[in-house]
């Protein structure tokens, strides 16, 4: 197991190497010029400085080391001063975004918690109904429970989070004023009453996104309930006298759960990418809404170190995926 | 085709062999009789076939151009009317028989648009599922068929798996809209465009499905058969082969449609896909998301059709994948 773990990190670098490269170029393509809002008073002689100084006047190759160099050995180091108040990285050049010319990772630091907070409550809210809704609806399948499950997930599934999102608001923000429409990212608990407002902004986009991730995650649970349910050792169990309860929910449900929990880990990084919709929509100023406005804005450095983060996580859980299938389920061995 | 059955021994004297009252049917009809029976996939093949016809027939029966502007004073008379079905409830609101579904802020009629954005959607649903189904099948079965091309087309389609795609899709579509809006016409470049962009971020799952049979057909005897007669290497995969996995590129075929749909509508309410004249369902959506306070039907309209397609395509695909399903048939 722990060579299996050690091999796939080590083939992992290549890969992302790879993304980072194909991103890379194709941002290379980009037609946008950076220098496109500086007035034409601007002599271009000072233009081609200004680019120089963005970074811009060499040959991609180059770059592209930079951009690498930046990203894998100056920033961790940033990181590590950051906690322990060394000075390794003092003189270091960081990845600076064009938009605002200040590092770039200290923006997505920034961002990162709203993201991490509506996303992530979103996630364990979802798994929370998905779980209990899938295992009742492959046990009683066919019964008017399942049927109705089968049909909102259906719905889940189909309505996308820019018209169910609008829709929450219209319904929730605006006829029933219940909620705030936008999501505030400057406020602060500090109190019982703020973090009722807090709550309250949240409940929304959690709702949203909720609904998708439980569409999906009860799906699963549900026919992998009913792969199991019909397994012969599920005779056996009930043939031996033990509880219902304990057959399905100790018997049944963990062989059911090993499938599951690798859908859960596989889905963690495509609702980062599904965030950015919903983030658009409540406008929380998470990492979604961040990469739109540097996608706007032009600001390849963003958009490239973003994109970036966005394969490191889908590399990273599609690893974990793999390690905890090997993990739960015995009959699996990588050697 | 036929597994090998094994030997049953001989029925004894006395046991009445049971005689088959229905002629035996094809392939495809079971499928149908059996497609016919999923209440759900009946249900959302109606809706799909309605929505297409009035997306297509309804603008022969209701002759408003989507993009006819009034002028002058019309332009103040007209604008902004809301649907006819909002009297009932408000009698003073600005309602007119000629626009049922109302006008938007500039006086176009809302039924007209969300017809034609009808169209584009839906074509840009079929066209970008055909594209991303001709590439998967193209990989799988070259995948499956050619050992030695096996590992570099599926380290390729791993490669794409673990690309950020919505992120992607959003800079692509920025990045080659000028050259293709000069190329094809605005509206045919960035047509292309995003049919080219959701096809070919799409075809994977088909791909490594088709492969998997592929894979498993290769070794059965009636391939070994075709071969042993002379069937080359094309013939072998257009002929026997890519009949066999038909099935689940069916499935996915519905169900990419479904897909194609929610990204185009995401791309256009995200402002990357089509042009603000040009409307398409999430366009109409996007555009009317800043007044959905006073004009809330503009939002619900396109979003409902959206939802409503994407629901039915669903279901069609659910069913369809259950009577595909050889071990479920029957049940």
């Amino acid at each position: 197991m722990l060579t299996f773990t050690i091999r796939r990190l080590v083939l992992a670098i290549p890969t992302l190497l790879f993304i980072s490269l194909v991103i890379f170029l194709l941002l290379e393509l980009a037609p946008g010029d950076p220098m496109a809002q500086v007035p034409l008073t601007v002599p271009p002689e000072v233009k081609e400085k200004m680019r120089e100084a963005l970074g811009l006047g060499q040959p991609w190759p180059i770059r592209y080391w930079k951009w690498i160099v930046q990203f894998f050995w100056i920033e961790p180091q940033v990181l590590i001063d950051y906690y322990l108040g060394t000075s390794f990285s003092a003189d270091d050049l960081r990845v600076i975004s064009w938009q605002t010319r200040s590092p770039v990772m200290d923006i997505v630091v920034q961002r990162l918690p709203q993201t991490l907070w509506v996303v992530g409550t979103a996630y364990v809210v979802g798994i929370l109904i998905a779980l209990p809704v899938g295992i009742y609806s492959a046990y009683r399948q066919y019964s008017w429970f399942d049927n109705a499950g089968t049909f909102i997930t259906m719905v889940g599934f189909s309505v996308p989070p820019f018209f169910s999102g609008v829709l929450v608001i219209v319904i929730f923000a605006v006829q029933l004023g219940w909620f705030p429409s936008i999501y505030d990212t400057t406020h602060r608990v500090t109190d019982w009453d703020s973090f009722v407002v807090q709550l309250q902004q949240m409940i929304m986009p959690v709702m949203v996104l909720a609904l998708q991730i439980t569409s999906q995650i009860s799906r699963f649970m549900r026919a992998s309930m009913l792969d199991n349910l019909n397994q012969d050792y599920v005779r056996t169990a009930r043939a031996k006298g033990l509880r219902e309860k304990s057959v399905v929910l100790v018997h049944v449900l963990r062989n059911s759960m090993i499938p599951v929990v690798t859908v859960i880990a596989l889905g963690i990084p495509s609702i980062f990418g599904g965030a950015i919709i919903t983030e658009q929509v409540f406008k929380v100023n998470g990492i979604g809404q961040l990469l739109i406005t540097a996608i706007q804005a032009n600001d390849l450095p963003m958009v490239q170190t973003l994109t970036f983060i966005f394969a490191v996580l889908i590399v990273l859980f599609n690893l974990i995926a793999d390690i905890l299938y090997g993990i739960l389920d015995p009959r699996i061995r990588y050697d | 085709m036929t597994e090998p059955v094994p030997a049953t021994p001989a029925p004894e004297k006395g046991v009445v062999e049971a005689i088959p009252t229905k002629p035996p049917r094809s392939q495809w009809a079971e499928i149908w009789s059996q497609l016919k029976a999923h209440k759900g996939a009946m249900a959302g093949a109606y809706l799909f076939i309605f929505i297409i016809l009035g997306v297509l027939v309804g603008p022969l029966i209701w002759h408003v151009d989507p993009q006819f502007l009034p002028q002058g004073r019309d332009f103040i008379n007209l604008r902004d009317t809301r649907p006819i079905y909002v009297a009932l409830w408000d009698s003073g609101a600005k309602v007119n028989w000629a626009h049922p579904l109302g006008t938007d802020n500039l006086g176009r009629d809302t039924l007209a648009r969300l017809m034609s954005g009808g169209r584009v959607s839906i074509a840009v649903g079929l066209t970008a599922m055909v594209l991303s189904i001709l590439l998967g099948t193209l990989i799988g079965v070259i995948a499956g068929f050619f050992k030695r091309l096996d590992g570099p087309l599926m380290r390729l389609t791993d490669l794409f798996l673990a690309l950020p795609l919505l992120p992607l899709i959003l800079v692509a579509s920025l990045l080659f809209r000028e050259p293709l809006s000069n190329a094809f016409g605005t509206e045919g470049g960035i047509f292309i465009l995003i049919v080219a962009l959701i096809g070919i971020t799409s075809w994977m799952q088909t791909a490594r499905i088709v492969r998997g049979d592929v894979l498993a057909l290769k070794e059965r005897e009636f391939v070994l058969a075709a071969r042993s007669v002379g069937t080359n290497s094309t013939q072998l995969m257009v002929r026997h082969l890519l009949p066999n996995v038909l099935s689940p590129i069916m499935v996915s075929a519905t169900l990419g449609i479904a897909t194609a749909i929610i990204t185009e509508s995401a791309l256009s309410f995200l402002g990357f896909g089509f042009p603000p004249d040009f409307p398409t369902w999430g366009r109409l959506l996007n555009d009317s998301v800043d007044r959905m306070v006073l004009y809330p039907e503009r939002v619900i309209w396109p979003g409902l059709l959206i939802s409503l397609t994407v629901l039915s395509v669903n279901y069609l695909g659910d069913g369809l994948r259950d009577a595909l399903d050889p071990r479920i048939r029957g049940r």
